[in-house]
């Protein structure tokens, strides 16, 4: 069972109910479960729509976009059925939140899931979690069938007249599951790939019918935030910013853990006060501040407000909230190399730039590393994750490459330790080989 | 597009595929988990699992390869009766997720993607898990184990080689 950890600086929201039995039905209503889908049904789709707009709520799951506004995008009238889609593919290295959702809060998903129906008008949503979550994907089917039996889902939905169908599934493996065409592909018994866009998931998504799809920690929130209000919502974080989120701090940390803080907190307070700093007096040597596909930080970049916009003038993201802290014992060109292999494995094939592209910078870092390099290599490196931004249908490829760029710029000096025949000068994790 | 008159799944299996396919607007969205409970019930996906999958979906044989051939859990090679699965992405990697891959190496005899001669364990170095803040971790079959040290790692082997290993199926 993962480990839950708490410090005074957090602001728990979404976090509140986690470790109090709340994913059985009734100790959920006991605190104050499913009160905010009763509240949308009365009020109506403009109000949650308004609601959600005033909270300030962004995507949780890296893109960062207007939860609020996303919704608002879907047409009213529209021949197709539209669908809610929860997106629970979580695969971004770093980032283990939403295993915590599914584990300690279910009904919060199914609620939340819910209440973006009322939004929008859809009748029928999809709760999607990654095939290696079997044992959360047990946890949803229960809440799942526990939320049917109290008339919560289906027909005639709280005596309302309106009817709404929750349906769970699972993936069997794909990282690339996780970008939101390819997870209706999936969802649609097809392999993952991604579809071009325009058009956008909100006119024509899922089985081609106007599809809001939202990360299941953004679904999740939706509740807290029709309950305290989307303005004292938005009051918790920084400006465009609104409310706190779940990062995951990971690596080279005292305490690590999944810890619910407002927007806007400083990283290097989260680094050092929540989560207790360098563990053995080692020094900080870089961080990844949201998720393995976001630049890296140095120490003196730190101290930085963890919200979408502070990061983006940091020149990195935010992302899913994984923070992976690295201390000075780590290569760097083995950190890049890991990296970068990983994205390798989960590129879907579909487009040139990112399946040659991954594939040929997972070979020269892997040289590189073994020290069968030159100076003019590491530019090439820099010059073929450079070629890849913005190139591909889906964010894959910048995912890829980002990272690289990030860790040529900030560490070149480490690379160049590697070359001409040197290899590693670090203890290293994996034998250097020559590919 | 049927429900086929013999079938190669138990019957509880097969009464669970025949309401999965209903649940959604298109019989080709229950693909994907159909495949994975094939496999958790075959062991792999065999050939007849393809062709049976195919008829009670509406699709071709080479319809569903064309799909399985996509999720990196699908296999149509048997494995070990645990499979264990040891995550060396970053978080892990900074927690010696490599040390405890080498370490099961070791004690299991085996390497990346082979099966002990019992038939007992297989080993495989996989991607991210999703248990980041509790790294190292490992997945045996569908179960959790994190915080490892190399002697937590021996005490959950022996557990499974003993029988009493969690199985969450």
């Amino acid at each position: 069972m993962p480990r839950l950890v708490s410090h005074p600086d957090e602001v728990k929201i979404i976090s509140r109910r986690f470790g109090q039995g709340a994913a059985e039905i009734d100790r959920y209503i006991e605190l104050d479960g499913y009160k905010a889908a009763q509240a949308a049904i009365e009020k109506g789709p403009e109000w949650i729509i308004a609601e959600m707009k005033a909270s300030g709520l962004r995507g949780r799951g890296g893109a960062g976009f207007p939860t609020g506004m996303k919704w608002s995008f879907v047409p009213k009238q529209s021949e197709k059925p539209k669908y809610v889609l929860v997106n629970g593919d979580e695969s971004e290295p770093g980032t283990c939140k939403d295993h915590l959702i599914f584990l300690h809060d279910p009904h919060a998903v199914i609620e939340g899931t819910l209440i973006a129906g009322l939004a929008i008008g859809a009748k029928m949503g999809f709760i999607y979690l990654r095939g290696e979550y079997r044992y959360l994907l047990k946890i949803m089917e229960k809440a799942v069938a526990d939320a049917y039996a109290k008339g919560f889902l289906g027909k005639n939905i709280f005596g309302s007249g309106i009817d709404f169908e929750v349906v769970t599934q699972t993936g069997a493996g794909a990282y690339e599951v996780g970008e939101e065409s390819a997870l209706m592909e999936s969802l649609e018994g097809k392999r993952g790939v991604p579809r071009i866009k325009p058009p956008f998931p909100a006119v024509v998504g899922l089985y081609g019918g106007p599809t809001v799809i939202n990360n299941a920690e953004t679904i999740a929130t939706a509740p807290h935030i029709l309950l305290m209000g989307g303005e004292a919502y938005a009051k918790v974080g920084t400006e465009r910013n609104g409310g706190t989120r779940l990062f995951g701090i990971s690596g080279h940390v005292e305490r690590p853990g999944v810890y619910e803080l407002p927007m806007g907190f400083n990283l290097k307070r989260a680094i050092y006060e929540v989560a207790g700093g360098i563990p053995g007096g080692k020094k900080l040597k870089a961080v990844v501040p949201g998720g393995s596909s976001t630049p890296v930080l140095l120490p003196e970049e730190i101290d930085v407000g963890l919200d979408f916009d502070q990061m983006a003038k940091a020149g990195t993201m935010l992302g899913s909230g994984g923070v992976v802290v690295i201390d000075e014992s780590v290569c760097m060109v083995e950190f890049a190399l890991r990296t970068i292999k990983f994205y390798q494995h989960e590129s879907c094939g579909w487009c040139i730039p990112c399946r040659e592209g991954t594939d040929w910078l997972k070979k020269s870092i892997t040289r590189l590393h073994a020290g069968g390099a030159v100076d003019k290599d590491i530019d090439n490196i820099r010059y073929l994750a450079e070629n890849m931004m913005g190139r591909t249908f889906c964010p894959l490829g910048d995912a890829a490459a980002m990272p690289t760029i990030g860790f040529v710029k900030k560490f070149r000096h480490e690379f160049e330790e590697h070359l001409n025949g040197k290899g590693c000068p670090y203890e290293h994790q994996r034998e250097a080989v020559l590919v | 597009m049927s429900t086929p008159a013999t079938t190669i799944f138990s019957p509880a299996l097969a009464a669970r595929f025949d309401k999965l396919v209903t649940l959604y607007p298109v019989r080709r969205s229950a693909l994907v988990p159909m495949l994975l409970y094939s496999q958790d019930e075959v062991g792999y996906i065999s050939d007849a699992v393809v062709e049976e999958i195919a008829v009670r979906i509406g699709i071709t044989p080479l319809d569903v390869r064309n799909v399985l051939s996509y999720y990196s859990m699908l296999r149509t090679k048997p494995v070990g009766k645990y499979n264990v699965q040891v995550c060396t992405n970053i978080s892990c990697m900074l927690k010696d997720g490599y040390g405890i891959l080498d370490h099961c190496k070791q004690r299991l005899g085996i390497g990346h993607k082979e099966v002990t001669p019992d038939g007992l364990f297989s080993l495989e170095e996989v991607e991210c898990i999703g248990a980041c803040c509790w790294a190292p971790a490992v997945q045996i079959n569908y179960d959790f184990y994190d915080d490892l040290t190399p002697e937590k790692m021996d005490k959950v082997l022996e557990d499974y080689r003993a029988g009493r290993g969690k199985e969450t199926l």
